[in-house]
């Protein structure tokens, strides 16, 4: 059918299936790929446009009611000149785009808002952006620039030597605000075939496969397990345990066993029905304890007692340390799986070239992504090639292979580019989550209130199959016993496989459940000596000159008691407006809570180098070869900073080239909060390695100043001017590697895990509906010693964006496979649920880290939940032991505790 | 391929269902019932038929038509009688959904969670049906059947939802429980509406709904609270046993005996809030 509508003003017609989603139209046929798709289902509101003036949601709009009407998109947005639009100049500045895949569609929200209210109330900007969800930000920043958009304030870029430290805009912001970033589904080569994965609908079941040589007549191929190389993958060099297509065997709902590939509407024209799988079910293995159970059955065969991995740290005398504690705390906590619900599904593609397939993906790590393909196809690491597109979200979830291996074996054999998306049911059905935990925690001090004695025991649920289970059961045990100095420490930590979805990385590898216990432990100890919550956690904080429980002895930048003092006046104050509203009130009850947290920057105790390389060509071009990926958090922008400063010319100067295995050389992956500190001292290196070149060159001393117009570069020294003509010079290479000093861990968990930690502590003011269990968060205050701050903006996103998953982690997410694969069932925060949050950024100098900047993506969340939990005993008396405390938890807790009381 | 029918008027597309079609107005509940599949279904799109659309006041009530939608009844002045049905209009998912999903289907739909549901129950709404053989008038609660199920013949196009005028002034209040502010399907939701002369309810029409099959009225508590003096004691007359015909079920938005307690909580908010 012919359609004919006005879209963006331009009169146009297309021509197709008149059901066919608008989303599909604008993105596939009119290549208008600003809006995004993130669950076809209206639930996350990324494909909002304009339909006649009004956010529709462009999945969920027929192509056929189209006809005659007004269309606008992203891509109209501007000030009609090629220039941003105030609105979109708002986010740039503001840094209300971080990842950017719910940019557009909060754009086109807030447009529609502000055509009809030009200054608009913070009540009506969150009520317009109600519907589109965002997991990065926290949304603050984004109804700030709403609020702003009628005088947007100036993008200013510093001048030579002063980026660091300074707030300027995400280099690649500009993109993300005009909808022209380019995310894994959006530059699929339009002669692609598509791929589609057959997913197990049981958690353990064994399979045939029938004749599949109908379907195979119908389509391009039918890949099983006998087609992949190699058909095992996994994180750790050692535990290839994941097949790519389930052999004989699936272990959980979800898992990969047929791809389908031809042309797109062939491939989705399959029905799951007419593929011939004879299902052999059989009864699954849910949870720790069915896991652990004497008589449980084997999730891998070679894995006895289902156990992945265990092991701890011990220090000191914890039993005889406990026998002589004046008070002493316990308790048992639980959380439930976690899904990192990126606003962008999983997506990419690959195309053969000769002997070598080239694979663009959305991914964290694109070097990892190079070897496991590699791996799986059985070819040399040097044949693959990874180019990362932008990434809408990854938290962690993107460390593991998803579309990777499925679109390298289907293009590698059929000679054809091949495009995977994932539906937003299948991301979650497929993709890795967080750890479920089950922790026990005894904590005791002495009658100063003093720790003494800690005993922690972390029993991990990791699913089917290994991920990254081994590197959260390793670094628990680490960070265990909190942010505290204590002498006589046992932890533990311990993985067991069962027919879950595979838990692993999410930002904060298990950390974040270990609060969650501490924290409460901290509380009761608090209230048992009658000493206030705060004080208590300033006294046992721990301090540069402090010896860790692994025997690390803290030689600087341990700012968790600046933290405390800066929050000192906000929680004093909190408690006080918190007694006064109890006071009135009956049914709804105020509490205010605090939770802290230590988290090691990098890798444990293992290597985990970056490589980075500046060039000045010839030509007077100067190019950052990063290859980090920014996956939202701004390595792009944070990275050219330090190198702008150490090398001594304007950030503005710089061209960037990321995260292609062919072009850049290995940063390593972006996790563990490590690309600041790690990446950033390298490129820091690479700086200085290229300024003194230049100042050799030069013959000037190290105090020169640098100016760079064109292949002209000038040397101030002093007084004198020497200028470099740079097309006579060749290339010149700055060079940086980094790997943070550490050491291996003994059998009792002692030595170096991590060459620096960042510290955090948190506020939280919460309010209780008493009847209902209802928690709404009132407000944070979060302080995070982050070492130094290169870009506060882009530091107070990710402290912001962690929060809001800290909250959701606390009060509402919960995947139970089956059941919550999608974005309705499962609940992340949206803008009504994130209060306002208030950023201290302590600095206290880590030597070692570029400027003495440490990490922070993954800190901002580890304090939250705690902070959060304790604001709700506060409020109630009730301690939550299960997560998330969803309304029907608390108030089951508030009303099984009047009962004990009256 | 598949018929795709986008008729003007009403003849046609009454006409259309003949033979079975998919209806398709808002789409809010079309397409994510197709995640990741083709569309083979034959399609009637009843979103063009002008007379289907817009709130008209009549003499004795209110016929809203089947494709108006939720942001056009929050548009549109109406008497507070409907107040609740706005306050749920603006429970309905975010904007995008408001602006997109459509009354009508909101009941053909026939979700237990539907936010329309309970409000249009204590509005003592009926629903015309209407087809090639003519049009027959069904009150709500006869109309949704069950879980998904409704009591619409393959031939039947729900064509407009009407509420009847009250004989005295009226007030309807809603509220909902969710663990989230937006884009949230309730754990708890009631809606109640007050007939009220001289200070005193003449009649007192109360439904919960997401907590039981298809969304129900509570007779018992309506007619504890009939007669009563409208003041802020109102909300003591409810009693635990008026929850009878709620059958609620365990999931993960929370427990039977959860939504029974909280039920009785939003119950006695709506009455003090309708009261004041």
């Amino acid at each position: 059918m012919k359609i004919s509508f006005t879209l963006n003003g331009v009169a146009t017609l297309w021509n197709g299936v008149p059901t066919a989603r608008l989303s599909g139209a604008l993105r596939d046929d009119l290549g208008l790929t600003g809006t995004k798709v993130g669950c076809d289902a209206g639930d996350c509101g990324a494909c909002t446009v304009l339909l006649d003036g009004r956010q529709v949601c462009a999945c969920l709009t027929a192509m056929g009611q189209v006809a005659s009407r007004r269309v606008e998109t992203v891509e109209g947005l501007g000030d009609g000149s090629g220039g941003l639009a105030g609105l979109q100049q708002s986010f740039l500045v503001h840094g209300a785009a971080q990842c950017g895949i719910c940019t557009p569609a909060m754009l086109m929200a807030a447009e529609e808002l502000l055509r009809r209210v030009a200054r608009p109330s913070r009540a009506e900007v969150e009520a317009s952006l109600g519907g589109v969800l965002c997991r990065c930000t926290g949304y603050g920043k984004i109804v700030d620039a709403v609020l702003a958009a009628a005088a947007p304030p100036p993008t200013d870029m510093p001048s030579a030597g002063a980026a660091v430290g300074a707030r300027i805009v995400r280099v690649d912001g500009r993109a993300k605000v005009t909808g022209g970033d380019l995310f894994g589904a959006d530059a699929i080569p339009r002669d692609a075939l598509w791929l589609r994965v057959v997913r197990s609908p049981y958690a353990r079941a064994r399979f045939e496969l029938g004749d599949l040589e109908p379907l195979r007549r119908r389509l391009a191929a039918v890949l099983t397990a006998v087609d992949v190389p190699f058909n095992g993958f996994g994180i750790y060099p050692d535990i290839k345990d994941q097949p790519v297509l389930a052999d004989g065997h699936v272990r959980f709902r979800g898992e990969a066993v047929v791809a389908l590939v031809g042309e797109r509407a062939a491939v989705l024209g399959v029905r799951d029905e007419e593929v011939p799988i004879t299902w052999m079910p059989e009864p699954p293995l849910f949870g720790i304890d069915a896991a652990t159970s004497v008589d449980a059955p084997l999730v891998q065969d070679s894995r006895p007692g289902n156990l992945l991995l265990e092991g701890g740290v011990r220090r000191g005398d914890p039993a005889g340390a406990f026998a002589a504690c004046a008070a002493v705390a316990e308790g048992l906590f639980e959380t439930a799986f976690v899904e990192h619900a990126y606003i962008e599904p999983e997506a990419g593609w690959a195309q053969r070239f000769g002997d070598r397939i080239e694979i663009h993906v959305s991914t964290q790590t694109p070097y990892m992504d190079r070897d496991e393909v590699a791996s799986v196809m059985r070819l040399r690491p040097e044949a693959v090639r990874i180019v990362p597109t932008a990434c809408g979200g990854g938290f962690g979830g993107k460390l593991d292979l998803s579309v990777q291996p499925l679109v390298a074996v289907a293009a590698w054999t059929l000679n054809r580019a091949v495009a995977c998306v994932y539906t937003r049911p299948e991301s979650m059905a497929a993709s890795t989550k967080r750890h479920p935990a089950r922790i026990k925690a005894r904590f005791g001090c002495d009658a100063a209130g003093k720790l003494v004695a800690c005993d922690v025991w972390a029993t991990f649920d990791t699913g089917a199959y290994a991920s990254w289970g081994p590197t959260v059961a390793s670094r628990v045990p680490v960070h265990a016993m909190g942010p505290y100095a204590i002498a006589n420490v046992r932890t533990w930590g311990e993985a067991f496989f069962t027919n879950g979805p595979p838990a692993g990385a999410f930002r904060g590898f298990g950390v974040p459940q270990a609060a969650i216990a501490h924290e409460a432990m901290m509380d009761a100890l608090a209230d048992e000596l009658a000493i206030d919550r705060l004080e208590f956690r300033h006294r046992n904080a721990l301090r540069a000159g402090d010896t860790t429980a692994t025997g690390q002895t803290l030689a600087h930048s341990a700012g968790l008691a600046e933290c405390l003092d800066a929050l000192r006046p906000h929680w004093l104050r909190a408690r006080e407006k918190a007694a006064a509203f109890n006071a009135k009130e009956g049914v709804r009850r105020r509490g205010v809570g605090i939770g802290c947290m230590w988290y090691g920057i990098g890798n444990t105790s293992m290597s985990n180098p970056s490589r980075m390389t500046i060039a000045l060509t010839p030509a007077g071009t100067l190019t950052l070869y990063s290859g980090a990926v920014d996956i939202g958090q701004g390595s792009n922008t944070i990275l050219i900073q330090i190198a702008a400063d150490a090398l001594g010319l304007p950030a503005a100067q710089f061209a960037l080239v990321a995260g292609d295995t062919d072009l850049t050389p290995d940063a390593g992956k972006t996790s563990a909060s490590r690309q600041t500190f790690v990446s950033g001292k390298a490129v820091e290196l690479a700086g200085l390695d290229l300024r003194r070149q230049i100042l050799r060159l030069a013959n000037a001393g190290p105090d020169a100043r640098l100016e760079l117009q064109g292949v002209a570069l000038a040397v101030h020294d002093g007084d004198e001017v020497r200028t470099l003509d740079l097309s006579a010079c060749g290339p010149l290479l700055g060079q940086g590697v980094f790997d943070p000093p550490t050491t291996p861990l003994d059998g009792d968990g002692q030595g170096v895990p991590y060459a620096t930690y960042a510290f955090a502590a948190q506020v939280a003011e919460v309010e209780v509906d008493l009847d209902l269990g209802t928690v709404k968060v009132l407000r944070i205050v979060a302080a995070h010693d982050v070492g130094k701050a290169i870009n506060p903006t882009l530091v107070e996103g990710q402290i912001q964006g962690g929060v809001a998953q800290g909250l959701g982690l606390a009060l509402m997410e919960e995947y139970l496979p089956g059941r919550t694969e999608n974005l309705h069932d499962y609940l992340i925060p949206t803008v009504g649920d994130v209060p306002e949050i208030e950023c201290i950024l302590i600095e206290d100098r880590e030597p070692l880290g570029p400027s003495g900047a440490k990490g922070v993506g993954e800190p901002g969340l580890v304090p939250t939940a705690p902070a959060i939990l304790g604001a709700v005993h506060h409020a109630t008396g009730v301690r939550a032991t299960r997560l998330p405390l969803l309304p029907h938890r608390l108030r089951e807790a508030i009303v099984s505790a009047k009962g004990k009381r009256s | 391929m598949a018929d795709y029918l986008r008729p003007r008027v009403l003849g046609e597309a009454l006409q259309a269902l003949n033979r079975p079609h998919i209806v398709l107005a808002g789409g809010t509940d079309f397409y994510p019932a197709r995640v990741g599949r083709s569309i083979t279904e034959d399609v009637l799109d009843i979103s063009d038929i002008a007379a289907l659309r817009g709130i008209t006041p009549e003499t004795n009530g209110w016929r809203l038509g089947a494709t108006t939608t939720w942001s056009e009844l929050v548009a549109t002045e109406l008497p507070a009688l409907f107040d609740g049905l706005k306050q749920a209009a603006l429970e309905v998912g975010g904007r995008q959904i408001q602006n997109a999903g459509t009354l009508a289907g909101n009941l053909c739909n026939a979700s237990p969670a539907a936010d329309g549901v309970p409000c249009l129950l204590a509005l003592n709404a009926e629903v015309d049906l209407a087809s090639q053989s003519g049009m027959r008038r069904l009150p709500l609660a006869e109309f949704i059947t069950g879980v998904r199920r409704t009591a619409l013949r393959p031939d039947e196009l729900l064509v407009a939802i009407w509420v009847p005028r009250p004989p005295s002034d009226a007030r309807s209040v809603f509220g909902k429980l969710g663990a989230r502010r937006y884009l949230v399907i309730s754990i708890a939701m009631a809606a109640v509406t007050l007939e009220i002369a001289e200070q005193r309810i003449v009649s007192a029409r109360i439904a919960v709904g997401a907590c039981s099959p298809v969304a129900v009225r509570l007779a018992e508590l309506e007619a504890a609270i009939a007669g009563a003096i409208i003041d802020a004691d109102l909300e003591d007359r409810i009693e635990p046993s008026h929850l009878a015909p709620l059958t609620p079920i365990d999931d993960a938005r929370g427990s039977a005996d959860y939504r029974r307690d909280v039920v009785l909580t939003l119950l006695r908010r709506l009455l003090r809030a309708a009261a004041s």
